[in-house]
């Protein structure tokens, strides 16, 4: 099993409502977010191209944070989820730096947090991460890689799409739709 | 917004501390806000309890699920799968409208202005106390200039109670922004041409559609919900989508189509499409035929507006003006010319939207799939009460003569007549103000402070100190919609639906709800008549259980559809069809315009451009907020804590302005803004205009978090093109230049 | 123009708008871990040599401020962490992909080598000590008699704890400013460097003053000679790396780099200490202060700077 994303940047507005919708599910504290909406726009006026996209942890295959945490409070789980373990964490901030998207940030309670894909309070349970339930241009895409029909497996076939800094060599599992 | 990257070319280490300073107070807040709720750890907790409501974030009504936990904090909110406006899924702000709950800065309990050693202040009062004041300068006002001079403005769930009890009291004069500051244009030109109005919300069949053509319709900032979703359904299925808007919107970075005009000449457009349209007989001729008149006028009136003579006024190319039209053509008439909403733009909006009608006639879309569809709406009778006394004056005598094709009541008319002139001392004496922030919401500040100082009784009822509470007698704080009951939505939309909205808390601090403030100050009013219900709830069930439902029935399911009444969702393909014009028929050539004196075909008039060294102030939303009401929301400041200035490179350069510097601007009438706004440098706007987010910059103290963070867009737009057919307040005729002085900008908006 | 924003306005602390997840603890902990490593390192050497006659400061006096400099370090360490009472779980598992974990195990046993180190010489400074106790004695007999393999221990671990305070930083291939190899290195040959100068602080003996400003002499040319690797290899490489570097070349860093390292904490020390060996005398104690302040602003501004050099994407 291979948990994976996939957004949309041509449907996605940037409502950043995925944002909203994390935090409340969450318990994200105010003043944090585990997702955030990047807006990209080329040209010079009238020749504008732009881009949005929804972006949070990559769950990396090949993920360095999981790699320089020296506790094990990062690791991998079910499905190639990267979680970290708060009881383990002793908040060293070594995942913090070693992460190229910036994609955890230090919880107010100390230890260190991310995007979880939602794994323990939605995904076992049949339901979708919240972030991707709640998008009102339902331009998010989740499920298994390895279910070939999967909501995530079939858009992949069909679209063109790329992941975020490919050339750090950290394997990302969030795909961008082009 | 933020600029995470360019940071890095400033200097680092400064900027480390500001952003730890920034983090801090942050975490500071957090704790502050949601102390309780925050501190779970997810994933081992109890079940949460969930109750139906309909959104009041904004007036889109979503239906759907609050949840709350066992100790009962509101967790989160969560679309209704059955509902229709939402499809399950929230937009940011309905999924943030928690926020509106927690805010710590609400309004707390009654306050009554007093004076204490000759400075005018608050104390707090009772309920009681507060309504008996109240009911007490009503009956006065009564007596001494009679019932009608009494009005209300309201804008959302409240309107349905207050309303009622203005209507017993006497008055007719209901009054929403959402009319003459708004849709009002739109609502007009398709009554006038098509006998019908567009509705909230819009019959357009998104979902079906194969051309989208959104004229300074910025859907995906302008974030109605059911819009936002088909339109990406809409992407989805490839229809082409063409905007046309000086700014590159959200949804013009989405289109096949730009088309960045030249702001106030989106008339010549249109004209000059309906030129293209008929020259090369485009049109759908048999629709044409079979339901409408006109066309041969329309034909000759067109005749000179070539795309040609368009590019000369819209600086958009010719070709792309024809090739555009082609595809509106090869669509139709799964066509949308959408109609938009905040519509009020440059005075003569009634007859730009009656050129959007008149195109939408002649590609076929107006009831057919893909275009307009035919919208119904449940029967639903209301608890039976007395006739309404009638009252002394229409709200239309109160403007006199003029707006004759209004369809609804004209704020800005009421707020005008409220001002005493030489002969008249005023028409209305007395305001009752719920859920609409008029200094934000008229445009011409001046003059709805005119018109308040003239008043004897000014009660606001809100849920949050806005800029108008501090003019006001008595402040009522009203709970949020989580905390209340109100009326069952009941909209127009593909198939009939009723929607419930119940507390799923108790209302916090000493807040109450709209029906009981309604229903309290009608007992003190002596018209306990036309409350004859025991409580909300009783009148509620009564409601459902007519339409074959109840109150409990509805606490379990949210929402209800009814299957339509008739079949026709689009027209009969080829069968007449009884339009509701004087005609009978689709009026291209309209005969009620022309009978009220207006031009019965839709003339392009030339608008005033800016002066040099100005720009044009444009403005419009950001998904994350509506207006004003969410500027303070906790959870939606987080995303967004103020409006930004957005400037072209070239101007910026012209002005030696950076990215994220603070500017003040200044009006062509030497109005400043109290607060300055920082310059955001993007070769998304044209160098005529710049453009902020309405909703920001405002100035009372008691805003914690929305206290002079951006510009007040209203107090800049202190010139208002009236719309002589319906009294529409066109605000985009208003030119600002940038004021420059760092530190002082910087330190008084600090202060 | 490209223009890339974020709209849902993300302000998470300590990571926007730039990373500063690590504060003025971290780069002290990799000074003073650096220095340690450096005097335990010449400590070790000179004992292995047979030449604590020759340098008696470096292999007996010097090494008795480790305990305090580690302990010290060891101290930054831990007010960083942002969990602290989970700090035992550094503990509870070696993880060798982290730099962090077998840092934290390096100074698990450099730390009470370097106590045992001082215990041996304890002599030195208090004369009359007195262990006591019969098994304390036994115990230092037992270390003294193998002092040889307890010096090898030392030097390796103390070279192990010097290239750790690079290779930190270097594991974090997020930072294009961090990512090279050359950084472990270039941390040892400064923890060494900041060494010798410590050294020549404290000894009173002109001899080995001098003998340890040409070992420093030495080591700043090679800090130097790395230090230029270093920019060329950036230079040489993506996009993110050449913006590392050029936030060296012109960027936000190019003042206090070139002037406080470079020039102030390298260039002009070695030039004194030249001047020294050629017998042109001036305070002794110019040089050594200027190197160690030098080290210690390089790793403040290499921690800070890395902090702000990203990928762009
Ligand atoms: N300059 C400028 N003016 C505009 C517009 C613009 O874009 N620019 N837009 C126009 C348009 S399209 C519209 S529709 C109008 C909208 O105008 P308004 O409806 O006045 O808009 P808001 O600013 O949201 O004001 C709503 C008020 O309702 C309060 N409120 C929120 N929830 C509740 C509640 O549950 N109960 C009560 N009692 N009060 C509540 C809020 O605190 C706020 O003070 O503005 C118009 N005016
Ligand atoms: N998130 C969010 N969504 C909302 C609301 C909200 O407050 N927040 N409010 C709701 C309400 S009540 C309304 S009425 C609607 C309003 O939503 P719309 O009807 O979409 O809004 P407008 O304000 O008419 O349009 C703003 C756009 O018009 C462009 N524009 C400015 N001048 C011109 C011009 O001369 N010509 C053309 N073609 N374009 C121009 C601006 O650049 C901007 O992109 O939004 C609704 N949706
Ligand atoms: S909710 Fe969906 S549309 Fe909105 S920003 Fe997130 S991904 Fe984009
Ligand atoms: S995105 Fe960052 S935090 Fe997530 S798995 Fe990859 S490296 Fe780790
Ligand atoms: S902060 Fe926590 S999760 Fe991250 S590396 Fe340190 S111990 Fe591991
Ligand atoms: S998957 Fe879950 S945790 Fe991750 S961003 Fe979406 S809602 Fe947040
Ligand atoms: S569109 Fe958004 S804010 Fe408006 S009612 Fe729906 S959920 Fe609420
Ligand atoms: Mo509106």
């Amino acid at each position: 099993m291979r948990y994976a994303m996939a957004v949309d940047t041509r449907k996605c507005v940037g409502c950043s409502d995925c944002v909203v919708a994390c935090q409340t599910e969450n318990n994200v504290p105010i003043g944090f977010c585990r997702d955030w909406v990047v807006e990209v726009t080329d040209g010079t006026y009238p020749n504008l191209e732009a881009e949005i996209r929804s972006e949070r942890c990559n769950h990396c295959d090949n993920s360095p944070c999981v790699r320089c945490c020296p506790t094990g409070a990062s690791h991998y789980a079910e499905g190639g989820v990267v979680l970290v373990t708060p009881e383990k964490c002793i908040g060293c901030g070594a995942c913090i730096a070693s992460c190229p998207y910036d994609a955890r940030y230090p919880h107010p309670d100390g230890y260190v947090d991310k995007c979880t894909f939602c794994l323990e309070n939605r995904v076992k349970k049949g339901l979708n991460p919240a972030c991707v339930s709640v998008c009102p241009t339902k331009c998010m895409y989740f499920g298994d890689l390895d279910d070939p029909n999967s909501p995530v497996s079939k858009i992949l076939k069909n679209r063109k799409y790329k992941t975020l800094i490919p050339e750090a060599g950290t394997n990302p599992q969030l795909y961008f739709l082009i | 917004m933020s600029t995470r990257r360019s940071f890095i070319k400033i200097s680092a280490l400064g900027l480390g501390g500001v952003a730890a300073a920034g983090g801090l107070t942050r975490m500071a807040m957090g704790s502050s806000v949601m102390d309780t709720i925050l501190k779970k750890v997810p994933g081992k907790e109890k079940p949460l309890h969930r109750t139906p409501t309909y959104c009041e974030v904004c007036f889109w009504q979503c239906a759907g699920w609050v949840y709350k936990d066992s100790e009962g904090n509101i967790r989160k909110i969560v679309g209704n799968d059955d509902d229709q406006h939402c499809n399950g899924r929230f937009c940011p702000r309905g999924t943030g409208g928690i926020g509106q709950y927690y805010d710590e800065d609400r309004l707390k309990t009654p306050l009554i202005r007093t004076t204490i050693d000759g400075k005018q202040t608050y104390r707090e009062a009772s309920w009681d106390e507060a309504l008996d004041l109240i009911a007490g300068k009503m009956k006065d006002i009564a007596t001494k200039h009679g019932p009608e001079s009494m009005a209300l403005f309201s804008h959302g769930s409240g309107g349905a109670h207050f309303g009622q009890l203005l209507k017993a009291f006497g008055s007719a004069s209901i009054a929403a922004p959402s009319f003459a500051q708004c849709r009002g244009p739109r609502e007009v030109g398709f009554l006038t041409t098509f006998g019908d109005i567009i509705y909230s919300p819009e019959r357009i069949d998104i979902r079906d559609t194969r051309c989208l053509v959104l004229i300074g319709s910025h859907l995906g900032e302008n974030m109605h919900n059911g819009q936002v979703q088909e339109m990406s359904d809409a992407i989805d299925r490839g229809a082409t989508i063409i905007t046309v808007d000086p700014r590159f919107s959200t949804a013009a970075g989405k289109s096949k189509y730009w088309l960045p005009i030249k702001p106030a000449t989106d008339m010549a457009l249109l004209l000059s499409w309906i030129h293209v349209l008929i020259e090369n007989e485009w049109y759908d001729k048999e629709y044409v035929a079979l339901h409408t008149i006109g066309f041969e006028q329309l034909k000759e009136h067109v005749k000179p507006f070539t795309p040609e003579w368009a590019f000369g006024i819209t600086t958009i190319d010719p070709n792309v003006i024809v090739e555009t039209a082609r595809e509106m053509r090869n669509a139709s008439p799964a066509v949308i010319v959408n109609p938009g909403r905040h519509v009020t733009w440059y005075g003569d909006d009634t007859q730009r939207l009656r050129a959007v009608a008149i195109l939408t006639a002649l590609l076929g879309s107006w009831g057919r799939r893909g275009g307009y569809y035919q919208p119904e709406k449940f029967h639903l009778p209301s608890f039976p009460v007395p006739a309404f006394p009638v009252p002394g004056r229409q709200p239309s005598q109160a403007y006199d003569g003029m707006y004759t094709l209004a369809n609804e009541v004209v704020a800005n008319g009421i707020c005008d007549a409220t001002i005493p002139t030489g002969l008249d001392q005023g028409k209305y004496k007395g305001w009752i103000v719920n859920g609409t922030n008029l200094l934000a919401a008229l445009p011409n500040q001046a003059k709805t402070r005119e018109a308040i100082e003239a008043l004897d009784l000014l009660v606001v009822v809100d849920t949050m100190p806005i800029e108008l509470t501090g003019y006001a007698d008595v402040v009522l704080p009203e709970c949020t919609y989580l905390e209340r009951y109100d009326m069952i939505r009941n909209s127009n939309h593909r198939q009939p639906n009723l929607a419930l909205r119940m507390p799923a808390v108790e209302p916090k601090y000493n807040s109450k709800p709209a029906d009981w403030i309604a229903k309290e100050l009608a007992e003190k009013l002596g018209l306990s008549a036309w409350f004859p219900w025991k409580d909300i709830e009783e009148m509620l069930d009564w409601q459902l259980k007519k339409a074959g439902t109840s109150l409990e029935e509805m606490k379990r399911i949210g929402v209800k559809n009814f299957p339509r009444e008739t079949d026709d969702l689009y027209f009969t393909e080829g069968e007449a069809v009884a339009f509701n014009t004087s005609s009978g028929k689709i009026e291209l050539y309209s005969s009620d315009m022309e009978a009220a004196g207006f031009s019965p075909l839709p003339v392009y008039t030339a608008h005033e451009e800016p002066p040099e060294g100005f720009y044009r102030l444009i403005y419009g939303r950001a998904p994350m907020h509506t207006f004003s009401r969410t500027a303070n929301n906790p959870n939606l400041t987080d995303l967004m804590d103020e409006n930004v200035l957005w400037v072209n490179p070239k101007v910026a350069k012209l002005w030696g302005l950076e990215p994220g510097q603070s500017v003040k601007l200044k009006n062509q009438d030497d109005v400043v803004s109290t607060f300055s706004i920082k310059v955001r440098v993007t070769e998304r706007i044209r160098w005529d205009s710049v453009y902020m987010v309405h909703g920001f910059g405002h100035n009372n103290p008691k805003l914690t978090r929305a206290y002079g963070h951006g510009i007040n867009d209203t107090e800049l737009i202190t010139r208002v093109h009236i719309d002589p057919a319906m009294g529409g307040t066109g605000m985009r005729g208003n030119f600002v230049t940038f004021i420059i002085d760092n530190n002082k900008a910087g330190k008084e908006a600090e202060a | 123009m490209r223009e890339e924003i974020i709209v849902s306005g993300r302000m998470n602390h300590l990571i926007d708008p730039q990373l500063h997840i690590w504060n003025w603890q971290i780069p002290l902990y990799l000074f003073l871990g650096g220095l340690a490593a450096g005097i335990l390192f010449f400590a070790a050497l000179y004992s292995i040599l047979h030449k604590e006659k020759e340098f008696p400061t470096a292999v007996k006096l010097a090494p008795f401020i480790t305990p305090v400099l580690l302990a010290l370090g060891l101290l930054a360490l831990f007010i960083d962490l942002h969990h602290k009472l989970y700090f035992w779980r550094l503990y509870t598992t070696l993880r060798l992909q982290s730099p962090m974990s077998w840092g934290a195990w390096t100074l698990m046993i450099v730390t009470p080598l370097s106590l045992i180190w001082c215990a041996l010489n304890i002599k030195i400074l208090f004369p009359k000590w007195d262990w006591k106790y019969k098994w304390l004695y036994q115990l230092e007999a037992f270390f003294r008699k193998h002092q040889m393999p307890l010096a090898w221990m030392m030097l390796i671990s103390s070279l192990i704890l010097g290239v750790y305070t690079g290779i930190l930083l270097s594991a974090f291939n997020a930072r294009p400013l961090w990512n090279t190899s050359i950084l472990g290195p270039l941390f040892l040959t400064s923890g060494l460097s900041t060494g010798a100068a410590a050294i020549v602080l404290m000894s009173k003996n002109a001899a080995e003053r001098l003998t340890f400003a040409r070992i420093d002499l030495m080591l700043i040319g090679i800090e130097l000679f790395l230090i230029i690797h270093m920019f060329m290899g950036f230079l040489a490489s993506t996009q993110v790396h050449i913006d590392a570097a050029s936030l060296f070349l012109g960027g936000a860093y190019t003042v206090p780099f070139w002037l406080f390292v470079v020039t102030l904490g390298l260039a002009i020390p070695a030039l004194l200490e030249l001047l020294e060996i050629r017998k042109f005398h001036m305070p002794y104690f110019i040089a050594p202060v200027m190197v160690i302040i030098g080290g210690l602003i390089f790793r403040f501004i290499i921690v800070y700077a890395g902090q702000a050099s990203r990928w762009l994407y």
